[in-house]
């Protein structure tokens, strides 16, 4: 083998390698059916090594705060710069979905200061008593006059503020326009269609009952998060119909849209963005029916070891200049004016981050009822093993 | 010392792994399985059958996995068996040790990140890429049954090889011989020599496979798309999605029974199996 071919060849694994690296980050489903979530939070506490030593505490607050939060959602260098400004170090779980985070938090003794709950888990965390209000004035970086209600008002329950927003998003599809002669598609209807046709073998949906089911109630333009008897039975007999049709049930979809394996899927803003960026032949669209909207809050669990750590870093992180650090290294959206002022036009006016109203008017946020409801979980299940 | 208290406080650190690893965790989950879920996920304390008598509802991953542990295990052997008969009998000494390095390779790296290689390896870019260069187009890999299979294969073929080259390796070569002196052809010095000597090796590998498949999930999970859904599968969900504990524990309980059940009845007739044998030497 010639030198000159080694050189591409390095070069040619250097592209590949981000590639992997940017296609095997997925939001949720890798770390869900791995536990990797679950072992890491366990080796990050019992690794003596990786623990701050105390020399560097300094202020009041302690020398390290523990956050639970999703794969990819902070800029590093922010925890760097907290650590110069308070001595305190983050240490950072990553979980794959919010039912992980809650059975942990269930099964106590979690350890954790900081965790970053999903709109329609909040009241069920403050029913079981799993979570404190905050103590606003410990948090002068929140403005809540800064923000578009709707992504902020579920962290407020009973008139307390519980959670205060981090980021938010979409569920939409991603649809490979390249084998729709250039097309994308446009509604929830359609995506079940060519799935069942055209597009057969190449379409991927979640495991999460959640998005799978309310999307395929979109199908009939039912509510994204019905109970309802007889409108679920019709989105069972669309999923069971669909099946045969479906590359895979999995929320880890990055890779295989990459590879060009799946045309079409289920998709999460970020992820959309992320595969638009690179390949700008994946679009990513909403369907007209509306679908579901999401919103990140912070919150400190009861009993949180570092409590004044906590109020610190979440303090910190709402800082607008820190804020825009953080969405420019994410990529999800922000709802809060401040920090919208601080980030440049082109991702204020990105379509994937920020949509247009009337297709925002169309979507719900996912209700506590539907996470928890048991029904929705026994369809998911005889779906899975039909 | 007493020779006696000397034995039990030898015993006292597995008798106290055993208690607190085994039959405290069982006894919960056999507990949890009379319960109820509570309105947000979890357990609560009731004592009802109510868990049980929904198990029909996972009847669809039982039948799965009461099929894959068997199928599985059978391909593992089959191809197990003429590796490690390779490998212990016309394997020279010098090649033996680097032979067997190189099937425990693997198992320096995690099964999940061997999985996930696969998902590469079977995808679009991978096999079916070669094939269509030779003109075969349109072959799908991953995501299929095909793929769970292989990936099953794959991972617990070692586990299947050792057991059978240990038995294989202890045989003494000098019945080979004798056999052959004797007049028996190669393939008939096979089946009535080689072969039974090497049923524990068989038989052990087989329940070490067996007994993993029957709570595989990530492997499904993970090559089968989340299409093809096992008992371990339905268990993840049940705890880690839908937290539903008490219907959770009485799927795991049953899924207990069912093995022990499989188990005892395989042990039977591989006993039988042995007996039969040597009633056949004596004669």
């Amino acid at each position: 083998m010639t030198k000159h071919v080694d050189h591409i060849s390095k070069k040619k694994f250097m592209e590949e390698l981000r590639r992997y690296q940017k296609g095997s980050v997925t939001r949720r489903h890798f770390l869900g059916v791995t536990g990797l979530g679950m072992a890491s939070a366990v080796l990050g506490s019992a690794m003596p090594g990786l623990r701050p030593s105390a020399a560097h505490a300094a202020g009041d607050i302690g020398d390290r705060v523990i956050l639970a939060t999703w794969p990819n959602y902070h800029d590093p260098a922010n925890f760097d710069i907290f650590r110069e400004q308070t001595g305190a170090y983050t240490q950072v779980n990553v979980f794959g979905s919010n039912e992980e985070m809650l059975a942990k938090l269930q099964a106590g003794g979690s350890g954790w200061d900081v965790f970053v709950p999903t709109n329609y888990t909040i009241t069920t965390y403050v029913d079981q008593d799993l979570i404190e209000p905050l103590d606003l004035s410990k948090l002068p970086n929140y403005d809540p006059a800064a923000y578009d209600a709707r992504f902020s008002d579920a962290g407020t329950v009973n008139g307390s503020v519980y959670a205060v927003p981090k980021n938010w998003g979409t569920t939409g599809f991603a649809v490979n326009t390249k084998h729709n002669d250039g097309q994308a598609l446009t509604s929830w209807k359609e995506f079940w269609d060519i799935t069942m046709g055209s597009f057969s073998g190449r379409t991927m949906v979640h495991d999460y009952q959640l998005t799978t089911i309310g999307n395929a109630l979109k199908y009939f333009g039912y509510s994204f998060n019905s109970l309802d008897e007889k409108e679920l039975a019709d989105a069972e007999r669309l999923l069971l119909e669909v099946k045969p049709h479906l590359f895979a049930i999995s929320s880890d979809y990055q890779p295989a849209m990459r590879s060009g394996d799946a045309w079409l899927t289920m998709c999460w803003t970020g992820d959309g963005k992320q595969m638009n960026a690179d390949m700008p032949e994946i679009v990513y669209v909403l369907g007209k029916e509306g679908g579901e909207l999401w919103s990140d809050y912070y919150a400190i669990p009861k009993g949180a070891p570092h409590r004044e750590a906590a109020y610190a870093l979440i303090n910190f992180l709402l800082d607008p200049q820190v804020n825009a650090r953080e969405v420019l290294a994410h990529g999800y959206p922000t709802a809060d004016g401040n920090t919208m002022a601080l980030l440049p036009k082109e991702i204020l006016e990105d379509p994937i981050l920020y949509p247009a109203q009337e297709l925002l008017n169309a979507l719900e946020f996912g209700a506590a009822a539907t996470l928890t409801d048991p029904s929705r979980a026994e369809l998911l299940a005889r779906f899975k093993s039909a | 010392m007493t020779q006696r208290a000397r034995n039990w406080l030898l015993l006292t650190p597995a008798t106290a792994w055993f208690l607190v690893m085994l039959v405290l965790p069982v006894s919960v989950v056999l507990i949890f399985s009379f319960g109820e879920r509570g309105d947000g996920g979890g357990y609560v304390p009731a004592f009802t059958l109510e868990q049980y008598a929904n198990l029909p509802a996972r009847w669809a991953a039982f039948k799965n996995t009461m099929v894959l542990a068997p199928l599985g295990t059978v391909a593992a052997m089959l191809i197990a068996y003429p590796l490690a008969y390779f490998l212990a009998v016309r394997t020279s000494q010098k090649w033996k040790t680097m032979l067997l390095v190189l099937v425990i390779v693997p198992f320096w790296t995690s099964i999940l990140i061997r999985s996930y290689a696969w998902i590469f390896i079977l995808g679009g870019r991978g096999i079916p890429a070669l094939l269509e260069m030779i003109g075969i187009e349109g072959v799908r890999l991953i995501y299929t049954p095909f793929a769970v299979t292989i990936g099953i294969i794959y991972g617990y073929l070692p586990l299947m090889v050792f057991p059978i080259f240990v038995s294989l390796d202890r045989l003494d070569k000098r019945l080979l011989e004798a056999s052959s002196d004797l007049g028996a052809r190669p393939w008939a010095t096979f089946l009535q020599v080689t072969l039974p000597l090497s049923i524990p090796g068989v038989a052990t590998g087989c329940l070490l496979v067996f007994i993993l498949l029957m709570g595989e999930f990530l492997i499904p999970a993970l090559l089968g798309g989340g299409k093809v859904f096992f008992v371990g599968n339905a268990l993840v969900d049940l705890f880690l999605q839908s937290r539903n504990w008490a219907y959770g524990s009485a799927v795991a309980v049953t899924l207990i029974v069912v093995m022990l059940v499989s188990v005892t009845i395989y042990m039977r007739l591989i006993a039988r199996l042995n007996t039969q044998r040597e009633d056949v030497s004596l004669m």
